[in-house]
């Protein structure tokens, strides 16, 4: 019998325990480092005669893809490097590749140029089955615009240089010739009404450039145009007129004497990653400014390595990349979150090219003895960092540092941003505005109940706000969204009249009260003040409701919220921190009340009534001697309501619009943690970034109640050892 | 100088001290009242008044409906130029008119200015109709027709009402057919499905006889299937045959088949007693009745139903917990630091968020305990998840945990207040300490348990927040109890009436007609939480009472 009880006592303590470290155990891995360990090592699939052009994977990272000079493609297994297929990209044409390079990767384009001006366009496709429950992957390149190469250059100079994308729409090719000029290509097959053959437009252009040219990138919206130069500059140029092509700007991306050694896009095509000389890699992107002119600005820096940068590998859905240098260091980074994930130097020799797998669970490092490495990543939540939860980052697309929670969109090249600073803002904003209703009303209720109500008021008044306490908060949340958010719009100057009506009509009808002749006041015994105040109250309420229209007439043009807006420039939305702060101070009430009334009362009758015997009043024994010896108890008081504020989900869930702005506008609204957990919970998926930081938001609600009860239940308990010493 | 006197005295800030107390109490009591009056007055069958109406364009239609609200608004708050009001009105006054008809004019609600008001009536032989789909048909009967005749051109009351409960008969038979008989077959055929995987699974040779049987009993079911639908074609062939034409307020001619019909009436004819009752009958279909149209109209049983099991289940569990721990720490743990901290922590215990009960609950429930319990005992079925997903019993579960403590602190202050003599009592008769426990103290704490855990059933039949993300949805299309084998289906989803006010006022297409229900879900929500409450407080204060008396003896 007593251990089944002991057993039971302690399985509460278990229960506790278990929802942090639960909550905890969910947290964790993301911020676990990531792990990149080499699985296989072995001579170059296809013969190491012929220099590699290029590598790539297929999205299971069974097989892998390298390109050679001669234009072979040479498919093979990337567990042993054991050749899978093999196809020549240019079939029909006796020219020679000079320039080679690939398009998004998530597209899966190669492109290569001939020296006798023409360009190849070729697809690496995987066609994969499951005969008998096994997967069979079956490699094949395509040509999408035919195997014949399309001419680039009319002249027939040898392309040295490339840089292509193309999709459904459009393909367009930008060519560097042996004598140094920048073409530009463009073809687009324009859908004919009939349906059949389509004609196809080809726009040309020709961007000047020097003979320094190091890396040309063109972005997947064929949009810009990147040229690097020796001595780090890089030219920005705006094609998305093809006919024209602008150049933006020249920028200084490294300082001479370093180098720029790599250039390579970050997935979705808006930011560039710059690798130099010296091991550093930044990322920039174009900055749109207030006149809508963009400009490509340096946006972070990664410092980890120190060596010259061979290769960056930016990963195909996350803002992730790899880098490997000189001395044989392989980093894991991620921009958004400024992190380096991982830096670890796998082996003695030099990498010389990079490639990674579409889920970014592998990568393929060719290195300087001839040899192909075959790495395993595991690296599960790259975007988290202390700067990408709580700081201000400079998200892609936008023109400054912000503070932003948006977790989700449509498209799968989007940046995620999980920055809970916005919704911890909006859930101190929503308590702040729901204590300053709430403490002063609950306090001085309880002062009242406490200590100067009569017994059997007090029967009367507990209950109430026992039952006030029990009112569902969903009941509460509707009200306010519902009812009470329209009826501030409507009303607001009556609501604001209210505020300064009440507490005179109060003390007018007291004064009125104590010059009554002394028969009628006997009537009523004392402790009945608050009756007696109940038609007070509502009558000034009414009053100050009947006022409101005409004055709202007179002051405002009719329209209050309108007239915030329009003369102040206060945004205003209908449901606002105003309705939350009135509905959640209205749910927090009774439960600091409950709390510092018990306070009040418990303070040792002999305490007040020496007070009273020295002639002070009931006032002044209230103030210097109740309120000072249970102030304690009114502090934990207002610690629990504090933390039932912070954790409050549906009152805040359905009376704000939920967006998740910093302002502490009372008239807008915000997203706090809690209402975000209750919204997005349910749609995340499990095990992914998402999923753990919607349990690190709960973790942290648990973590902030947990500290507030724990001060309250402390300061309460030497508050009773106190009481009973007196 | 009086007055100064009078503010020295201290009177002004107790009054105002008073004056907070009166506050909240108004607010209490407005609130329950302003639910009260929407939720309970949605019911009664408001008149239908008729008039002509200036629309903004200089047009003069006629409408009719039911006048819902009214208020007077500054020109300002209009924000449109407007030639219907004078020019020297600042203060309009206009009303919302329930119009329904939501097929012919595409929303329910309608404000309308009263100084564009003309010819208001209330003609007798106006009727609303209650559909099952589109919403309130407001108009005036004119025909009936059968099978694309017409039968009747100018029917009486009664024949119209007639008509209406033939169909309803027949719709009544075949939901029967379709929920319950068709309901059963298919949750059969399920389970064949499921025990013939299982089969598979276990790697039964084809043609062992077990695979015969289900064969066999499929085919059964098949028939019976079969017979059922055969029997809907001709029901519903019967139900489509009759329907009437009605005329709107503005001539327009609308025809309604019977089976879509609901209820019709005509309130401006009915007497105060045929409004008593049609109230109390449409009060009734609300709590008995499943929802209709997106859960905008009809009942909420449903909900009812699930907040109910959800609770049981939740008692069942947490209160063998709760009394457990309280009887732990009251009467065995040595008082020290140890039973200090758990103290500690069941304070805080119930002061952790809701909202983190339900990530936890997800979290480990759910996904966890949940998906592991379908790897070991419900692998035919993956990959769709059994206990893998939220349910009423996760959602049970996380509710237990979330109100453990309110049953713990309620029955510790029970055992305390037992007096020391009778346990003293007890043990000097011999009883050891397990029997005085068992046998005296235990029956005197009864009713602090019992306020104890009506407490936790108030506290969880309100919460929402965790039941979101454990378990609740909008529209369950199956009840978690019903009569298939094993009649209670913990895995399955459930309805909440915290949830569907949520989900009813927040999340519908259509709020402002789902708004009258909202209310009234939320006042039957609140009586039965006040009601709990009061028993709670009632209970405690009696046995407060009757141990101080027992003390004082």
């Amino acid at each position: 019998m007593r251990y089944m009880m002991a057993l039971g006592g302690i399985s509460v303590i278990i229960a506790i325990v278990l929802i942090a470290f639960y909550l905890l155990y969910v947290v964790l891995p993301m911020f676990k480092p990531a792990r990149i360990e080499q699985v296989a090592s072995y001579p170059l699939p296809g013969g190491a005669s012929t220099e590699t052009l290029y590598y790539a994977m297929e999205e299971q990272h069974e097989i892998g893809l390298r390109v050679t000079a001669d234009g072979s493609v040479v498919f093979f297994r990337t567990m042993d490097g054991s050749l899978a297929r093999r196809q020549f990209l240019a079939e029909e044409t006796l020219a020679n590749f000079t320039a080679f390079a690939a398009g998004d990767p998530s597209q899966r384009l190669l492109a290569a140029g001939l020296d006798d001006g023409t360009a190849l366009l070729a697809l690496h496709e995987y066609h994969v089955t499951y005969p008998n429950d096994v997967r069979v992957i079956a490699p094949r390149i395509d040509w999408p615009l035919g195997k014949i190469p399309v001419k680039v250059d009319e002249s027939g100079r040898a392309i040295t240089m490339i840089a292509a994308q193309s999709d459904q729409d459009q393909t367009t090719i930008a060519a560097l010739t042996e004598d140094y000029r920048l073409l530009l290509v463009n073809r687009v097959e324009e859908e004919s009404f009939l349906g059949d053959e389509g004609e196809v437009k080809i726009t040309k252009s020709e961007i000047p450039v020097t003979d320094k040219v190091t890396y040309l990138l063109m972005d997947v919206e064929h949009r810009e145009l990147y040229v690097a130069e020796r001595g780090g500059i890089i030219s920005y140029y705006d094609i998305s007129d093809k006919a024209e092509p602008k150049l933006t700007q020249r920028v200084q991306a490294v300082t001479t004497p370093t180098e720029i050694t790599s250039l390579a896009f970050l997935s979705g095509g808006i930011s560039i990653l710059v690798g130099d000389s010296h091991g550093n890699i930044t990322q920039w992107f174009p900055v749109r400014d207030a006149e809508n002119n963009y400009t490509l600005e340096k946006i972070r820096s990664f410092n980890s390595q120190s060596a010259r940068i061979v290769a960056i590998a930016p990963e195909y859905f996350r803002k992730g990349f790899l880098a490997v240098d000189d001395d044989g260091y392989s980093g894991i980074y991620h921009a958004t979150a400024h992190r380096t994930v991982k830096l670890e130097k796998l082996s003695d020799n030099k990498p010389t090219r990079l490639a990674i797998a579409p889920r970014a669970n592998a990568a393929l490092v060719e290195n300087n003895a001839g040899m192909l490495e075959f790495w395993r990543i595991d690296n599960e939540h790259p975007e988290i960092s202390w700067s990408s939860i709580w700081g201000k980052v400079w998200y892609e697309s936008r023109e400054r540092p912000e503070y932003i929670w948006q977790s989700s969109s449509a498209s799968s090249d989007f940046e995620p941003k999980f920055s809970l600073t916005p919704l911890v803002y909006g859930t101190l904003k929503a308590a702040f505005y729901a204590m300053l209703f709430a403490v002063p009303m609950a306090i001085m209720g309880a002062i009242y109940t406490a200590y100067f109500m009569s017994a059997r008021m007090r029967g009367i008044v507990k209950p109430t706000i026992e039952i006030m306490e029990a009112l569902p908060t969903v009941i509460l949340g509707f009200l306010a969204g519902l009812w009470f958010a329209p009826f501030v719009e409507q009303n607001m100057p009556g609501l604001f009249l209210c505020l300064f009506l009440l507490p005179i009509s109060i003390i007018i009808a007291a004064y009125g009260w104590s010059r009554l002749p002394d028969p009628v006041r006997h009537k009523i015994p004392e402790g009945w003040e608050a009756a007696l105040l109940l038609p007070v109250i509502i009558g000034a309420g009414v009053i100050s409701f009947g006022l409101g229209q005409p004055l709202e007439l007179a002051l405002f043009a009719g329209n209050m919220p309108m007239w915030l807006t329009d003369e102040l420039g206060i945004t205003y939305d209908q449901r606002n921190s105003l309705v939350v702060g009135l509905a959640m101070g209205f749910a927090v009430i009774p439960t600091i009340f409950s709390i510092s009334e018990d306070a009040v009362y418990g303070v040792p009758r002999h305490l007040t009534t020496s007070s009273l015997a020295l002639g002070a009043t009931p006032w002044q024994t209230m103030v210097r001697v109740v309120l000072l010896t249970a102030s304690p108890g009114i502090f934990s008081a207002i610690m629990i309501g504090l933390g039932r504020a912070v954790g409050e989900t549906m009152i805040v869930l359905m009376a704000t619009g939920n967006t998740p702005v910093m302002d502490l506008n009372i008239f807008e609204g915000f997203r706090a943690l809690s209402a975000n957990i209750a919204v997005e919970m349910p749609e995340s998926e499990v095990g992914s970034t998402h999923y753990r930081i919607l349990f690190l938001a709960g973790l942290v609600l648990f973590l902030a109640t947990f500290m507030f009860n724990t001060v309250a239940e402390i300061v309460r308990q030497r508050l009773r050892v106190k009481y009973s010493s007196l | 100088m009086r007055i100064k006197n009078w503010f020295d005295s201290g009177e002004p800030y107790i009054w105002l001290n008073a004056g907070a107390v009166s506050l909240s109490v108004i607010m209490v009591a407005g609130l329950i009242m302003l639910i009260m009056a929407r939720g309970l007055g949605h019911f009664w069958p408001a008149d239908i008044a008729a008039f002509d109406y200036t629309d903004s364009d200089g047009a003069v239609i006629s409408l009719a409906g039911e006048f819902v609200d009214d208020e007077s608004v500054s020109r300002a708050r209009l924000a449109v130029k407007d030639n219907r009001i004078p020019a020297d009105m600042e203060i309009i006054n206009r009303r919302l008119v329930k119009i329904g008809n939501r097929d012919y004019f595409g929303l329910d609600y309608r404000w309308v200015l009263d100084v564009a008001m003309n010819n208001l009536s209330y003609p007798a032989t106006i009727m609303a109709v209650e559909r099952r789909e589109w919403g309130n048909f407001y108009g005036y009967l004119k025909a009936i027709k059968e099978n694309g005749e017409v039968v009747n051109v100018a029917p009486g009351w009664e024949v119209f009402q007639r008509y209406i409960s033939a169909s309803a008969a027949i719709s009544e038979e075949i939901h029967h057919i379709e929920k319950d008989l068709i309901g059963a077959v298919n949750y059969k055929m399920e389970r064949l499905r499921l025990t013939e995987k299982g089969l598979a699974l276990k790697n039964e040779p084809a043609e062992s006889p077990a695979y015969r049987d289900i064969e066999s009993q499929r085919v059964a079911l098949q028939g019976e299937y079969d017979g059922f639908t055969d029997r809907l074609a001709g029901l519903y062939e019967k139900l489509d045959r009759a329907s009437f034409i009605a005329l709107l307020a503005d001539g327009q001619e609308a025809e309604i088949r019977f089976a879509k019909v609901v209820r019709a009436y005509r309130p401006n004819a009915m007497g105060v007693t045929d409004k008593i009752i049609f109230y109390f009958e449409k009060l009734w279909e609300f709590v008995s009745d499943d929802p209709r149209e997106a859960n905008t109209e009809g009942g909420i049983f449903p909900a009812i139903f699930g907040t109910i099991l959800m609770v049981m289940i939740m008692a069942v569990l947490v209160t063998p917990f709760g009394v457990v721990a309280a009887i732990y720490l009251r009467e065995y743990a040595r008082q020290g630091p140890l039973t200090r901290l758990i103290r500690i922590a069941v304070n805080n215990l119930a002061g952790v968020p809701s909202v983190v009960y339900g990530v936890f609950g997800l979290g480990f429930f759910v996904y966890f305990l949940g998906g592991t319990i379908d790897e070991l005992f419900f692998v035919e079925s993956l990959p769709a998840p059994t206990f893998g997903t939220p349910g009423i019993m996760w959602a049970s579960l996380t509710l237990a945990i979330l109100t453990v403590p309110v049953v713990i602190v309620s029955t510790e202050e029970g055992l305390a207040r037992v007096p020391r003599a009778v346990r003293e009592g007890s043990l000097a008769l011999g009883a050891t300490k397990a029997e005085t426990l068992w046998r005296t103290v235990l029956p005197m704490t009864a009713s602090a348990m019992m306020t104890g855990l009506i407490l936790a059933v108030a506290r969880a039949a309100g919460e929402v927040a965790p039941l979101m993300l454990v378990g609740v949805v909008k529209l369950a299309p199956s009840m978690p109890l019903d009569g298939n084998f094993p009649f209670l289906h913990l895995d399955r989803k459930f309805m909440h009436l915290g949830f569907h006010i949520y989900d009813v006022g927040f999340q519908s297409p259509n709020v402002e007609a789902a708004r009258p229900l909202v209310y009234a879900t939320a006042f039957l929500l609140v009586l039965i939480i006040i009601c709990l409450n009061l028993t709670a407080i009632k209970i405690r204060n009696t046995l407060r009472e009757k141990y101080r008396a027992a003390e004082q003896n």
